[in-house]
């Protein structure tokens, strides 16, 4: 949809997290519609059996959010959360590197990886992981995008040592092609 | 010889399907030097397809040279391109010129036996493969109508290779 916004709109980030079950999205975004508000870049998931909401929303204040959201949270047991944000729409980066990591699950791989990351200047743009295997012998799988200014070798040195400590490290360059 | 408008979705030309060239004349070479005028200046692009500067015919430019160390074969100038056979399966990042801000992952035949007529009627074959071969996929959708946010896959498709290996 495209719509200018009105002078002083600006965009909040709604959180919104609880019990996963089916009408979650639907009822949140039937409120928002009749609030006159407009949606933009979002990012839902079903993590652990919860469904975890981030939301870009703008055309109301977080009083009038909170007014309009509330009675739907409250229904579904959820839990809000709502911050104003200096965001908008279109600053896209993209991202020049994706790292997917493996391994036996054991405490600290996240903060090995990313510590080694953040000391290179890389810039997560998008995190996924998940824990797979069985209970007995869990996996730990994690795929990060983001923006290395060194390039995919640049990230490789900085995470080759990691290796050495059991968990699988693979690098690759996202080239994106535009036609 | 000129630079195009480059049709941006929602223009609805972008959802049709295109027709066969028939005719190899001073128009259709004027249409294939506009092509890869439009191309050249739209920053980054690796391939155009007659749609998106509104022709509803079946030529598209395909040309990947500028990146290095890739096995490909120069600028395709390819009229009525068709995909023989397609091998393999890979996933990729791509945008497009007609669809602005948003680029997503899209599975595509990792190697192609390509055919097409160049502008003098002349029919050739290419083998393609990895990057070309994505390239070539991306500019022949557009030539049914298809964009690639019409095959992008989830973002967290990553984390669930399963399907790709079955």
């Amino acid at each position: 949809m495209v719509r200018t916004p009105g002078k002083g709109s600006r965009w909040h980030m709604l959180t919104v997290v609880g019990a996963d079950h089916p009408g979650i999205v639907a009822q949140l975004s039937a409120a928002l519609l009749r609030g006159g508000c407009n949606l933009g870049e979002a990012s839902m998931a079903r993590l652990g059996g919860s469904f975890a909401v981030m939301l870009m929303v703008e055309g109301a204040d977080a009083a009038v959010l909170e007014r309009l959201l509330r009675p739907v949270t409250d229904g579904l047991g959820l839990r809000l959360h709502i911050d104003p944000i200096e965001g908008s729409l279109h600053h896209h980066q993209e991202p020049n590197v994706q790292i997917t990591v493996y391994g036996a699950d054991r405490p600290g791989i996240v903060a090995q990886v990313t510590g080694a990351l953040a000391a290179t200047g890389f810039n997560i743009l998008d995190l996924n992981s998940d824990v797979a295997g069985t209970g007995e012998r869990p996996i730990y799988v994690m795929i990060i995008d983001g923006l290395a200014a060194g390039g995919a070798d640049g990230v490789e040195q900085a995470l080759a040592p990691l290796r050495a400590g059991g968990i699988e490290v693979r690098i690759a360059s996202l080239d994106t092609l535009i036609g | 010889m000129a630079v195009r408008e480059i049709l941006q979705y929602p223009d609805a030309r972008l959802k049709q399907v295109s027709v066969p060239v028939t005719g190899f004349d001073a128009a259709l070479r004027l249409l294939m030097c506009d092509l890869e005028d439009s191309m050249r200046a739209g920053a980054g692009s690796v391939g155009i397809a007659a749609p998106q500067i509104g022709v509803l015919q079946r030529v598209v430019i395909v040309d990947v040279s500028a990146k290095a160390g890739i096995r490909q074969h120069g600028c395709l100038r390819l009229v009525n391109p068709e995909i023989v056979s397609r091998t393999g399966e890979a996933r990729g990042r791509e945008g497009c010129m007609s669809v602005p801000d948003y680029t997503g992952n899209v599975l595509r035949a990792q190697q192609l036996r390509l055919r097409a007529q160049d502008g003098d009627g002349i029919w050739r074959e290419w083998d393609c493969e990895g990057y070309e071969a994505r390239a070539v996929q991306h500019e022949l959708d557009h030539l049914d109508g298809l964009l690639f946010l019409d095959r992008v896959v989830s973002p967290r498709h990553d984390l669930f290779r399963r399907k790709v290996y079955r």
